[in-house]
């Protein structure tokens, strides 16, 4: 694969991912509630997009001409506030009132509550529908910007995903980047044992997408498949995450029973020794 | 006797009185709209000609955008829309939009507060022989819950018009309701029309009304024609059109009860939840009195014709008129 990233920034945004990890279980141990296998699994394709890919401005969130990131799996908003945060929206110590009343980091993103947001979610299946109704509006005006949708696997589950899928490729949204969050967890186990996705890749091909696999850990693979999908003009792109749920925690890895819960005080101590410990990108098996 | 100050038509009650579509009303509305603003666009599910959004896309082709049969995308695809600065009117059959899409509504358009215009067609038992699927009686009870939505119901075809036109301009969430069948055009271009503004359609000013009639949608034709009858019995009722049924204009309502003491509410929706609901929620708290629903009883609809349903559920004029003598006799 082509080298993208300078050795210098792949080391610089590793050290971010740490931090932002670590904030991740700071702030789900303040807040008693939440999702921790997610963020982490999460949080090297936040930090490539919020440090690297997106085009945004931290002091001025609401620029008409930035790139949209909408958040479609809510439950992950975590990792989303402690990669804005640490990217400059708000002050980093904000983090630790998550969950709490009158925070304006609720348990599921609210667009009105925190500037930043795109929108409001949480029900899954939403996402990438409002990602393609953005991208539509901006492609009738003739704007520049591209609007990613993350998501997850398991939300691959719902049929108001399929409208959307439907929708995009009908439409060839080139300006509109989805990503799923290839983790195979969900609440009640595994996502090919609860309701197979797989051909995932075969399923969007078919909807008219251009599909790319990545190490979900690897910023520059992740950094390099948003790179060509800028390139895809007729078709949206569809870039397929492999990640470890619970990434960097090694207790908390591939455990699907850690999908809707947050550490204790006393696993965090050791959860954060295990983060600081990290050492680059480790490559994850392709489950295609 | 008519309100004159409200420009009703004048030949309200003669046989050959204009007759059209509220759909038609949204159809021309959705036009100027888009001739006044051209961030408005029109979503259709697969209904276009049914919906009258076709209207639209024959005059603005390039912003009339085709989903297909999926509603939740239709509302799901139009909270994206507004986000990049579109007003999106979405159209489907009430039963659907927002019968099928209710939590996307919920979620991305009510509580991310976006001003997305759902256009629910075809509500109420009147749309006749499709029977009880497509007859939606539900539609308000759920969009009134909603923080932040605005719910309005026109009356006629040239209200329809107004309230879309007026939708597109007020920078909210907002539910409009409209109807499959031809219904008396009782307003006219000089009629006044603000959301959030109830007005008399039917008063005599020289008397104390022994009840009030506060209805919304087609029936307050019946609802004047029932106006009509009572006077020459000597029952004097006041007659008041409420097309917008949140935010309800909470002062014209309870002034109007504490003149007359008594009140019947009309409306094409189950009586469980919908706008005499609401009406009874106003005035327990500001002013108790007795109340009559004429509404959809706890029941589905069937197939039918338009009048024997209308009939049959007990929402026309005989029915508003026997619950204009209940209501006076419990006072």
């Amino acid at each position: 694969m082509a080298t993208y990233l300078s050795e210098e920034k792949i080391k610089t945004l590793e050290k971010k991912a740490r931090d932002i990890r670590e904030t991740i279980i700071r702030m789900l141990v303040s807040a008693g509630s939440g999702h921790t296998a997610g963020p982490l699994g999460m949080t090297d394709v936040f930090t490539t997009l919020y440090f690297h890919t997106l085009n945004h401005n931290p002091e001025n969130p609401d620029w008409k001409d930035r790139d949209r990131l909408v958040l479609s799996n809510g439950h992950i908003v975590p990792v989303q506030y402690a990669t804005m945060a640490h990217a400059g929206y708000f002050p980093i110590e904000e983090c630790l009132t998550l969950r709490k009343f009158s925070s304006r980091l609720q348990g599921h993103p609210e667009r009105e509550k925190l500037p930043g947001l795109e929108t409001t979610s949480g029900p899954l299946g939403s996402g990438l529908s409002q990602a393609s109704g953005m991208a539509y509006g901006a492609k009738m005006d003739g704007k520049k910007f591209r609007v990613y949708c993350l998501m997850s696997d398991a939300e691959q589950q719902a049929g108001n995903i399929w409208e959307a899928a439907m929708f995009a490729g009908a439409n060839k949204l080139g300006n509109l980047i989805g990503i799923i969050d290839r983790n195979n967890i969900q609440i009640n186990g595994m996502t090919e044992d609860i309701m197979p996705l797989e051909p995932l890749r075969k399923k969007y091909e078919a909807f008219g997408w251009h599909i790319i696999d990545v190490d979900g850990h690897n910023m520059e693979e992740i950094a390099d498949a948003c790179e060509k999908a800028r390139a895809i003009y007729e078709k949206p792109t569809l870039i397929i995450a492999h990640t470890i749920p619970g990434k960097g925690i090694p207790e908390i890895e591939f455990d699907f029973t850690w999908h809707g819960k947050p550490p204790n005080s006393k696993e965090a101590e050791a959860f954060i020794k295990d983060i600081r410990s990290m050492r680059g990108a480790v490559s994850c098996g392709d489950t295609d | 006797m008519l309100n004159k100050d409200t420009h009703l038509n004048p030949h309200i009650f003669s046989d050959d009185i204009e007759r059209a579509p509220t759909r038609d009303g949204f159809g021309r509305g959705a036009v100027e709209a888009g001739k006044e603003n051209e961030n408005v666009v029109v979503v259709c599910a697969d209904l276009a000609d049914s919906t009258r959004a076709q209207w639209f896309k024959d005059e603005f082709p390039k912003r009339y955008i085709e989903i297909g049969v999926a509603e939740q995308n239709l509302a799901t695809v139009a909270s994206g829309l507004s986000a990049v600065g579109k007003i999106p009117f979405i159209t489907s059959y009430a039963a659907f939009n927002p019968g099928r899409n209710y939590e996307q509504i919920r979620t991305t358009i009510a509580l991310n507060n976006r001003p997305v215009k759902v256009c629910g067609m075809h509500a109420g038992v009147s749309v006749g022989p499709d029977g009880a699927t497509h007859q939606m009686l539900e539609d308000i009870g759920l969009m009134r819950m909603l923080p932040h939505m605005v719910v309005v119901v026109p009356a006629d075809a040239e209200e329809a018009r107004k309230a879309t036109f007026e939708a597109s301009k007020n920078d909210r969430p907002t539910y409009l309701r409209f109807g499959r069948e031809k219904t008396p055009t009782m307003t006219t271009a000089e009629t006044p029309f603000e959301i959030g503004k109830a007005y008399y359609m039917w008063s005599d000013p020289n008397k104390t009304p022994d009840a009030t009639i506060i209805g919304i949608g087609s029936l307050l034709y019946g609802a004047l024609e029932a106006a009509h009858t009572l006077s020459k019995e000597g029952i004097a009722v006041d007659v008041i059109n409420s097309h917008t049924v949140k935010p309800l204009d909470v002062e014209t309502i309870v002034e109007a009860g504490k003149r007359s003491g008594a009140i019947v509410t009309v409306e094409e929706h189950q009586a469980h939840g919908g706008f005499g609901s609401l009406v009874a929620e106003t005035m327990a708290t500001h002013h108790p009195l007795p109340i009559e629903m004429v509404a959809v009883q706890d029941k589905f609809g069937q197939s039918g014709s338009p009048e024997e349903l209308l009939k049959h559920y007990q929402l026309d004029k005989d029915a508003i008129v026997s619950a204009v003598r209940k209501v006076v006799k419990r006072k």
